[in-house]
């Protein structure tokens, strides 16, 4: 019976246009991934612990269900990374916009990732987070370090500034994504 | 329509194969994901993992990273499913640390989640040692969750990461003892806040259980923590067992058997709190649990020493319990009760009556069990009926039991050898049936003991065992039987007719039976008065010069030239003494090891001798069973000899020595003395022993030293040894033992000194002072502190004297005396006042000089004139080959001047004769 009521929901979201989407959530640790998770669940600013892991939540967001995964990125994880490739449509990249020293390496991961078959047609979108602190890279900075206007495969990309702990443009962030995710499957 | 439904979810699913279930795990990674086809998917890998499918690690890591995916889903059920699966995957796949942060998420305390116990003891299953410490706190406080499924998962998970990190796990021992202490009040509580705060909650408090089972877990974990420290468990099971008065805390039964092994482990190592443990153990045999009953009464009953005396109330409790309707308690009452009677049947008797009733029982198991008690407690007169009983069901049952059944008849035999005639029929008989290696040991070893204690049957088990050879499928029996053969067929009245049987294994067996049988043929040649025997021993030893084996040509041969020349056939056939077989091999060790004594050939000469008979009581010592209800026929043999078994474990510390790098120089062990000598009372804070390895140029003691001390670590810990000025050694370095916690048992300490003259004996008497540095311990932390002082503690002295330098050794006295009457020889008179009789005189004798007494001088049969012969081998003082060594002493006793001794000793080198007389 749960069963079929479950269905019945999910005809009605579809009539009433409510869309699903799988994001990935990825960059270096202590980007501000988890942070940003949760502030986008709970609307709070909570206190994390490095992510052994990851998690994974579900954000409405004006009648889009994201399915928002939060992989860690520890030197140890980041391997792993690619068992979450599969069905994504959204890749957000979290930088952290006042660690100019790892920029580049951060570069090097999103290569990876975008060269990866999977990935092929997802979104890019980068938050260049912690914006309130003084010296951080602008979003132009961070698009430029990051070498995204050279990217090939006429990918859809998107820099947005951000800042996890008052939630300041992430909204931003999913509302273009939203607006951008090519029709349901 | 349910046939439609089996029809759709039935069995026959389950039997897909590896392949297909790894292609549906695609429906992991679907979006949404449908709970109900996952669940199936997952219950199939783990019935796969459960029938014995192996994934390879590339499969297991892709099925555990598509199950990761399932936390997406609150689905209870599914999450339950998942952690399953995860433990199972646990060990075969890679990286799967992955879940770590999902896991932590579903252990928060605050979650009222039902799969918070599952979440706990996945964790266990994936953390690494370094992260043990990171989850600290979580599982500290699910140690005492008031939900027993969660502080029993957490005890659980804490007892499987001991061996991981010990060292945080024992931090945690108060919650530990907290979950076997609070359950009883917490429990009513928790039950009260589910009542109060209505449904909300209560699915998820039905899960509190009064069973109490946390507790059983709880002991598990505190025990393993404890494990080192004798005291802690000793006060554990006091405080837990309230000290035998009132009720006690633990309320489950299995934590209560748990308990009760924990008592009977602490009584075994500390006789101070064996009675207590008893009274204690006792008050158990009253418990409300049948369980706890049958736990306390067989602790009991396998108390060391335990006496008729101490048995009155448990053989009742378990007499009550063989009329139990409950199969499973009878047959542990019955169990208990065979087991108490191979020790003691007298006491087993008294429940005579209900084991004549489960002999008909239709539970075979126990009914084996019955009848094989029955057959040790019984008196003669029910012996043919109960053989009779088993006969009839001996097909019925397994190997296992056949074999209690073997054995029981085997001591059987031995205490009423009137009815052997019966006993040896049945044996022959179930010897032809159908049955595996250990039975038909079991079965041929029965009737070696047979022919050994029972002269009447020798002939009529002689003939069984032959034709049992004749069809036998196991090498290793038919080699014992024809070795048996050689030795007890010349002795018969009629030898020749088991050349027949012997011969056949020549023509018909493998090589390892031939060669057996060859042996065996040459024993009749030489020990059967007739020459008419042993001319046709001699024909058919050559036929055997053309086998095809080696080994069996090469006896062959060497027989042949023992029986054309009498004197080699005393060497070879007749010899009663053996190599002491420990030492030898140890010896042998040692020479194929070491290249450089390759040069020599191996020198046989040095390793002592002993007769076959002490040969035989160590070999009997070892499985005491049978012979311990033999009763007093065979009393003499099962008596422990020190000779022989001291010098197996004098060869044990030569592995010991060999690594420590200090002593590589110093070339192999010469002597060691047979048992630690004890330098101080058991009981005291630290237990010292001492053994002595001399060695050609140096002498090494060996302190083993314990700390007997909770939370105090010793480090730095030497031995001062002040020998006596004229000792004749040089003291050369200690080697100290860093660190010593009760903890880690007991260190070895070891001095060396270097031996001034290596050609004399160096003697004299030591004091001897434990040296240290003591640390107390930082309870919270387990680490030792930084700041320590200085501490001594005295303990007796030690003797160095003859006996360290000889090894007993068994030689025909009378020949060898002869022999070596142009060797050097002396002669003195003493005064021994101190010796009250002669057996005291003798007794002293043998301890100081550590020489063997022969031919049973060693109780004098009278009480005024005895002759205590002793014979020995002594290490050389220059290192060579050790010599060998005899002594006469004749003693005299009048009761006003005390023993009198004249001492002569013979030995093939003059100063070792000098050695023996000058350490009266």
């Amino acid at each position: 019976m749960g069963g079929s009521l479950s269905k019945v929901m999910e005809k009605l979201g579809k009539a009433f246009g409510t869309k699903e989407m799988r994001i990935l959530m990825l960059g270096l640790d202590a980007a501000g991934k988890t942070t940003i998770l949760y502030k986008l669940k709970l609307n709070q600013s909570v206190t994390t612990i490095p992510t052994v892991g990851f998690n994974v939540e579900t954000v409405t967001y004006k009648n889009v269900k994201f399915n928002v995964w939060d992989v860690g990125g520890q030197d140890k994880i980041r391997p792993l990374w690619r068992h979450y490739y599969t069905g994504t449509q959204g890749l957000i990249f979290v930088i952290d916009s006042n660690d100019e020293n790892r920029i580049d390496e951060a570069r090097h991961e999103l290569d990876r990732i975008l060269s990866d078959r999977e990935m092929q047609n997802c979104l890019l979108l980068v938050f260049a987070n912690k914006q309130d602190i003084e010296g951080a890279m602008s979003p132009a900075v961070v698009t430029e370090r990051l070498g995204l206007h050279k990217l090939k495969g006429g990918r859809l990309w998107y820099v947005h500034p951000s800042c996890a702990t008052t939630g300041d443009g992430l909204s931003e962030g999913l509302q273009w994504l939203s607006a951008n995710v090519k029709g349901q499957r | 329509m349910s046939f439609k439904k089996d029809e759709d979810s039935g069995g026959m699913s389950f039997y897909h194969d590896k392949s297909t279930v790894i292609q549906e795990a695609r429906v992991f990674n679907e979006s949404p994901i449908s709970p109900r086809k996952c669940r199936a998917l997952l219950t199939r890998i783990v019935y796969l993992l459960y029938v014995g499918e192996t994934f390879s690690t590339q499969e297991a890591t892709t099925l555990f990273f598509g199950v990761t995916k399932l936390f997406q889903h609150k689905d209870v059920a599914l999450r339950q499913m998942v952690y399953l699966v995860i433990k199972e995957l646990s060990t075969i796949a890679d990286d799967v640390i992955m879940v770590t942060s999902s896991i932590m998420k579903d252990m928060q305390p605050n979650l009222e989640v039902v799969y918070r116990p599952n979440a706990i003891r996945a964790l266990a299953r994936i953390i690494d040692a370094q992260s043990v410490q990171s989850v600290e706190r979580y599982f500290k406080s699910a140690l005492v969750d008031r939900s027993p499924s969660i502080s029993s998962a957490s005890l659980i998970s804490s007892y499987h990461l001991f061996p991981l990190s010990p060292s945080i796990i024992k931090r945690w021992s108060n919650e530990a003892q907290e979950a076997v202490n609070a359950k009883a009040v917490s429990s009513y509580s928790g039950g009260a806040s589910a009542y109060l705060s209505g449904g909300g909650q209560g699915g998820y408090q039905a899960a509190a259980s009064s069973s109490y089972i946390m507790q059983y877990h709880a002991l598990g974990l505190l025990y393993l923590i404890r494990e080192k420290d004798r005291m802690a468990i000793t006060k554990m099971v006091q405080q837990l067992g309230s000290n035998g008065k009132g009720s006690s805390i633990i309320r489950n039964p299995m934590a209560m058997c748990m308990l009760i092994r924990f008592a009977r482990k602490v009584m075994d190592e500390d006789p101070n709190v064996r009675k207590q443990m008893h009274e204690y153990l006792e008050s158990l045999l009253r418990h409300k649990s049948e369980m706890v009953n049958i736990e306390a009464a067989r602790a009991i009953c396998e108390m060391r020493d335990v006496q008729p005396a101490d048995l009155f109330r448990t053989i009742a409790v378990l007499q009550l319990f063989l009329n139990s309707p409950k199969p499973v308690i009878k047959f542990a009452a019955v169990k208990t009760l065979n087991k108490l009677a191979m020790t003691l049947p007298q006491s087993v008797a008294t429940v005579n009556v209900e084991m004549e009733n489960l002999i008909t029982d239709s539970n075979r198991s126990i009914a084996t069990y019955a009848i094989t008690t029955l057959l040790k407690t019984g008196n003669e007169a029910s012996v043919d009926r109960l053989m009779k009983q088993i006969s009839s069901f001996m097909a019925d049952i397994t190997d296992e039991f056949k074999i209690i059944v073997v054995d029981a008849i085997r001591s059987l035999c031995l205490k009423f050898p009137a009815k052997q005639a019966v006993m040896l029929s049945f044996l022959s008989g179930v010897l032809r049936d159908e049955g595996g290696y250990d039975f038909k040991h079991a079965v041929v070893e029965a009737i070696f003991d047979m022919i050994k204690f029972i002269k009447d049957c020798r002939e009529a088990a002689l003939a069984h065992l032959c034709e049992f050879i004749e069809d036998c499928e196991f090498t290793k029996l038919s080699v014992r039987i024809l070795h048996l053969l050689g030795i007890e067929g010349p002795k018969t009245r009629n030898p020749t007719k088991f050349i027949r049987y012997i011969y056949n294994r020549v023509v018909l067996e493998n090589a390892v039976v031939r060669a057996a049988a060859v042996s065996s043929l040459a024993k009749f040649g030489v020990c059967v008065e007739d020459s008419a025997v042993m001319k046709s021993v001699n024909v058919l030893l050559r036929r055997c010069l053309d086998d095809v084996d080696d080994e069996v040509r090469d006896r062959a041969a060497m027989y042949i030239k023992v029986l054309e020349e009498k004197s080699l056939a005393d060497v070879f056939v007749r010899d009663e003494a053996q190599f002491s077989l420990a030492t030898l091999e140890n010896e042998l060790v040692s020479y194929v090891k070491d290249d450089s004594k390759h040069s020599a050939a191996f020198d046989v000469s040095s390793i002592p001798k002993v007769s076959r008979e002490q040969a035989q009581a160590e070999v009997a010592q070892s499985r005491p069973s049978a012979l311990d209800i033999a009763g007093p026929s065979n009393h003499a043999a099962a008596e422990p000899t020190p000779g022989p078994s001291s010098s197996a474990e004098g060869s044990s510390y030569g592995a010991q020595l060999a690594a420590v790098p200090e002593l590589e120089s110093y070339g192999p062990v010469l002597k060691s003395s047979t048992k630690p000598v004890e330098l101080t009372e058991s009981e005291t804070e630290y237990v010292v022993s001492a053994v002595k390895h001399i060695f050609k140029e140096h002498i090494v003691f060996q302190f083993n030293v314990s700390n007997t001390i909770p939370d105090t670590v010793l480090e730095q810990v030497a031995v001062i040894i002040q020998p006596s000025p004229d000792s004749g050694l040089t003291e050369d370095f200690i080697v100290p033992i860093d660190s010593l916690s009760p903890a880690n048992g007991s260190g070895v300490v070891y001095v060396s000194f270097t031996r001034d003259d290596p050609t004399s004996y160096a003697a004299g008497t030591f004091t001897c002072t434990l040296k240290f540095i003591s640390k107390e311990v930082d309870p919270t932390s387990g680490e030792p502190e930084e700041e320590g002082y200085d501490d001594e503690y005295q303990v007796e002295e030690l003797d160095l004297g003859a006996g360290d330098y000889i090894t007993p050794t068994y030689v025909t006295f009378a020949s060898e005396w002869d022999k070596l009457a142009d060797a050097a020889s002396l002669t003195e008179t003493f005064a021994l006042s101190s010796s009250e009789s002669l057996k005291d005189a003798c007794k002293s004798l043998i301890e100081v000089l550590n020489m063997l007494p022969l031919g049973g001088t060693e109780s004098p049969t009278s009480n005024s004139v005895h002759t205590l012969n002793l014979a020995g081998l002594v290490i050389s003082a220059g290192g060579e080959k050790a010599s060998k060594i005899l002594a006469r002493c004749r003693m005299t006793y009048s009761p006003g001047a005390g023993v009198t001794l004249e001492l002569g000793v013979r030995a093939e080198k003059e100063e070792a004769a000098r050695l023996v007389m000058a350490a009266i």
